[in-house]
């Protein structure tokens, strides 16, 4: 403190200021060197935070140049092919978005990808979370936090997505207007709420501008800040390795490397969209013209995070509707349309408070489980995914037919039969696969790493030499619970008497078993040691005596 | 046998489960012991953070040498541009923190310890006895009256803003609009979108025409002509007579082949606007249900479930073909009444 620059002092003097103020100095005291764990899954939350800054930069851009009103009027200017066409001043504002302000069509695309790759981020962050366990006790309600997010970024892409009122968006609003009104006794009701009346009628663009500008992203941001909360309270977990425990966080500093890493991977995603927005054309409206009830072109998908939505609609047979007492029942819409994402999106909501319940898991977590080690978990999210691919290719039929020449009903029955077989199939070779790696797993602590050097000895015998290994893979390979299924106590008690509950602590048995009854079991030290007690020759051991004993094989999968 | 044998016999002496190694050994960077690596290092910062100043005068002279000129060429060049300089003003900023948190920034990681999430026993007592102190203070628990009063007010007041909302959110809330389009007895099938009439002696043989009512210019141009559209655009066919089955009740709704039939789907309400003229089959682009038109529309194929509803034709004194009258059913998607 002997020589001080008038940098310095001004600095002193801020924070002196500031802390007299506002108490800054224990804030800064206690976030400054906050300890994050480092792994390059960890971006993809980043990549979602930063991708959503980037909507709210370019779309503030937008806001100035859209009008959102479906009043008609007659464009004047370019491009020559809408010059002096009716549209509504909504299409008309993005023609002039697009060809009149310098940089509008830039941060329009810059918006259309940076959304794009919103939700891909997402949803792959939410498979990182899912796959490794990170919903955990004390993350479940963090992850109720995350689907909510999920659902709202589909809200704000389905809002943002028609506010142009171009032919394409036009469309997805009669669609979407045609599934509101399949909704038993109000749908009709509820289309008039949506429209304002009749579609499409004059309402609809600006009443999607207020969701898509204030109330959507109001929300997000709400639930962006409870989201990060709650990382800040819980502390990041980390990926299983020597020396990480539930008890600690291995990592780095908050400032500076976090702050230099995790700010300047801001500018590396938005540099990356703004690569996408100066070399990839999306969303040319001007090609499709302004909304018109009459047209439509072949080959028209959504945005890719709503295929699946397009898909398990065009999968659904028309068959299922009814009409009883004069009344129709349109499960031939409300089934694909409201139903099957329902599943979906329940299936997400609950499957945190799912597994605990099936485990009697009571503990915090925050060390990561490597997918292999809880292979149902692993099944169940593989085939969800395979859900969700599989509608969203039925989305893409139409192009499968044209570009493959197939016949799209040959296609649409393939992915009709798919739909249920798929998911099924891809659970059953995910749990068999991560099985497999356990049992590699198993292989390796016991026998070590193949080295390829042969060794022939005095007898004439040949052995491969093997190389253990070194304690901290011995420890990623080993450091793992193998959950045993619930046991259920007997259906009566000492006395003979029926216990109350039986029947529903039998049911959460069967379930747990579904979960946990195939299960390898991690290496103990005794057999270990009992592998290396075979002397010399226990690098030989070959596949018949490392089967690892403690698998129940019980029943066929 | 013997080996089980033997591994029982382990067991004794060995933990139950392996240990933890602790944090594996630290590994050195080259910036960390050679000092021209990491000068190196530091060039390659400064390098990334010039490239970010390029980027951004880059952009700025393409912001001024180059205007669109209202082309689409010149807009996407315009767009590239810009684009290209932005992104490279961004990446090189980010590129060059990245770089230096992780070439020249110390790598030395720390460990912070957790602590449980729940609070500790004399916390959560202490909390419970604030709130029991609260209740006490505030009466309620002795006051059921007043608690019901105030639930019942903050309840009901809601509806003081839901109400007129609600009231004015769905126009007219009158939804048998749904049953009724702009076709009625004697009007003419004009073609979309220029509004010409259309003569029976037009519509040649496989013809497709894409059909609206004739009404005036003025109503096109109005504000409720795309609803009036939305529900109202018809798509015409010709046909050998000898491939056409109609139904017992819509004899005569045909003329000399030509069939008219409703353009939105009975499924979500897309237009279904591809013909294909050997099968007679028409085809939704958005859900590929098919309608087979030599036969009363019926669906063929896809998650439709309803026939498009046919509209009745006949020819007036001049040779245009007309409505007989509107459809005799809701067009569009299905919803709960429409039957009543």
């Amino acid at each position: 403190m002997s020589t001080t620059t008038p940098a310095q002092r001004a600095a002193n003097g801020t924070a002196d200021y500031l802390d007299q103020r506002t108490g800054l100095g224990k804030a800064v005291k206690e976030f400054a060197r906050k300890t994050f764990p480092d792994h390059w899954s960890f971006l993809l939350g980043e990549i979602a935070l930063y991708s959503f800054v980037v909507l709210i930069i370019s779309g503030f851009f937008l806001t100035m140049f859209f009008v959102p009103s479906m009043a008609l009027i007659t464009h004047h200017g370019p491009p020559a092919t809408m010059d002096g066409v009716l549209m509504s001043e909504a299409f008309s504002s993005t023609l002039h978005t697009s060809f009149e302000v310098r940089g509008g069509l830039l941060m329009r695309q810059i918006h259309h990808w940076a959304a794009l790759l919103f939700m891909a981020a997402i949803v792959t962050h939410m498979m990182r979370v899912f796959f490794t366990g990170a919903f955990r006790k004390p993350r479940e309600l963090n992850w109720l936090v995350g689907t909510l997010l999920m659902i709202l970024g589909l809200g704000a892409g389905f809002t943002g997505y028609s506010l142009p009122d171009d032919v394409l968006s036009g469309n997805g609003l009669r669609i979407t207007d045609g599934v509101i009104k399949s909704i038993p006794i109000i749908g009709s009701y509820m289309s008039y709420f949506v429209f304002g009346g009749e579609f499409p009628g004059e309402d609809i663009i600006p009443r999607l501008f207020t969701l898509h500008i204030l109330v959507v992203p109001g929300l997000i941001l709400a639930l962006v800040g409870v989201h990060l909360l709650m990382v800040v309270l819980h502390k990041h977990t980390q990926y299983p390795g020597g020396g990480r425990t539930d008890k600690n966080v291995v990592g780095f500093p908050l400032f500076p490397v976090y702050v230099a890493k995790a700010g300047g991977f801001f500018f590396v995603v938005f540099g990356v969209i703004a690569l996408m927005g100066a070399t990839m054309a999306i969303n040319n409206v001007w090609n499709y013209g302004p909304f018109d009830p009459s047209p439509v072109s072949a080959g028209a998908q959504p945005d890719w995070y709503m295929l699946f939505l397009e898909g398990s609609l065009r999968l659904m047979p028309g068959q299922p509707e009814f009409e009883f007492w004069g009344f129709t029942l349109s499960l031939n819409v409300l089934i694909p349309a409201v139903v099957i994402p329902g599943i979906l999106f329940t299936f997400l909501f609950v499957y945190p408070f799912l597994e605990a319940a099936v485990t009697k898991d009571k503990r915090e977590h925050h060390v990561l489980d490597r997918p292999r080690n809880v292979p149902v978990r692993t099944g169940l999210g593989v085939a969800f995914l395979t859900a969700f691919i599989i509608l969203a290719l039925a989305g893409s039929n139409d192009l499968i037919a044209t570009h493959f020449s197939m016949s799209l009903n040959q296609i649409t029955w393939a992915f009709r039969i798919l739909i249920f077989v798929g998911p099924w199939f891809a659970f059953w070779i995910t749990k068999r696969i991560c099985l497999g790696l356990q049992r590699k797993d198993r292989e390796l602590v016991l026998h070590g790493h193949e080295t390829g050097r042969i060794v022939r000895f005095a007898n004439g015998e040949y052995i491969e030499v093997h190389r253990p290994l070194d304690e901290q893979e011995r420890w990623l390979r080993v450091n793992y619970d193998a959950h045993r299924p619930l046991e259920v106590a007997p259906a009566t008690d000492s006395r003979g008497v029926r216990r109350k509950g039986y029947a529903s602590e039998r049911r959460l048995s069967r379930l747990s078993s579904f979960f946990y009854e195939d299960r390898v079991e991690p290496v103990t030290p005794a057999e270990l040691a009992a592998a290396h007690s075979h002397g010399s020759h226990d690098e030989l051991e070959t596949d018949t005596t490392s089967e690892p004993q403690q698998i129940d094989s019980g029943r066929a999968h | 046998m013997s080996d089980e044998k033997s591994s029982t016999e382990l067991t004794s002496g060995h933990p139950e489960k392996f240990t933890d190694p602790g944090m594996p050994e630290h590994r050195q960077r080259r910036a960390d012991v050679e000092p021209a690596a990491s000068k190196r290092a530091e060039r390659q910062v400064a390098a990334l953070f010039g490239i970010s100043v390029i980027g951004t005068i880059g952009s700025m002279v393409a912001y001024f040498a180059i205007r669109p000129d209202g082309t689409t060429a010149g807009t996407r060049l315009s767009n590239l541009t810009l684009g290209l300089g932005i992104a490279f003003a961004l990446l090189g900023i980010g590129l060059a923190a990245v770089h230096w948190a992780k070439a020249i920034m110390s790598d030395h990681e720390v460990v912070e310890e957790r602590h449980e999430q729940r609070s500790p026993d004399d916390v959560r007592e202490a909390a419970v006895q604030k709130l029991d102190d609260g209740i006490a203070d505030s009466g309620i628990a002795r006051r059921g009256v007043l608690k019901g009063a105030a639930l019942s007010a903050l309840a009901l007041f809601p509806l003081t803003i839901a109400v007129p909302l609600v009231s004015s959110v769905g126009g007219d809330w009158n939804v048998s609009k749904f049953r009724h389009t702009r076709w009625e007895k004697g009007m003419r099938l004009a073609t979309d979108p220029t509004g010409r009439p259309i003569r029976a002696a037009d519509v040649t043989m496989g013809n497709v025409f894409h059909v609206i009512p004739d009404v005036s210019e003025e109503e096109r141009e109005s504000h409720e002509w795309i609803t009036e559209k939305a529900k109202a655009v018809v798509l015409l066919v010709r046909m050998d007579p000898r491939d056409l089955k109609e139904a017992p009740d819509r004899e005569g709704w045909s003329y000399d082949g030509i069939v008219a039939y409703s353009k939105i789907c009975t499924h979500v309400g897309c237009p279904v606007a591809l013909y294909e003229q050997q099968t007679h089959h028409l085809l939704c682009p958005c859900h590929q249900s098919t309608f087979d038109v030599a036969d009363g529309a019926k669906v063929v194929f896809g998650p439709a479930h309803r026939p498009l509803p046919q509209l009745p034709i006949e020819i007036d004194d001049e040779g245009y073909l007309v409505a007989q009258s509107d459809f005799h059913e809701p067009v569009g998607p299905s919803y709960w009444e429409r039957l009543k």
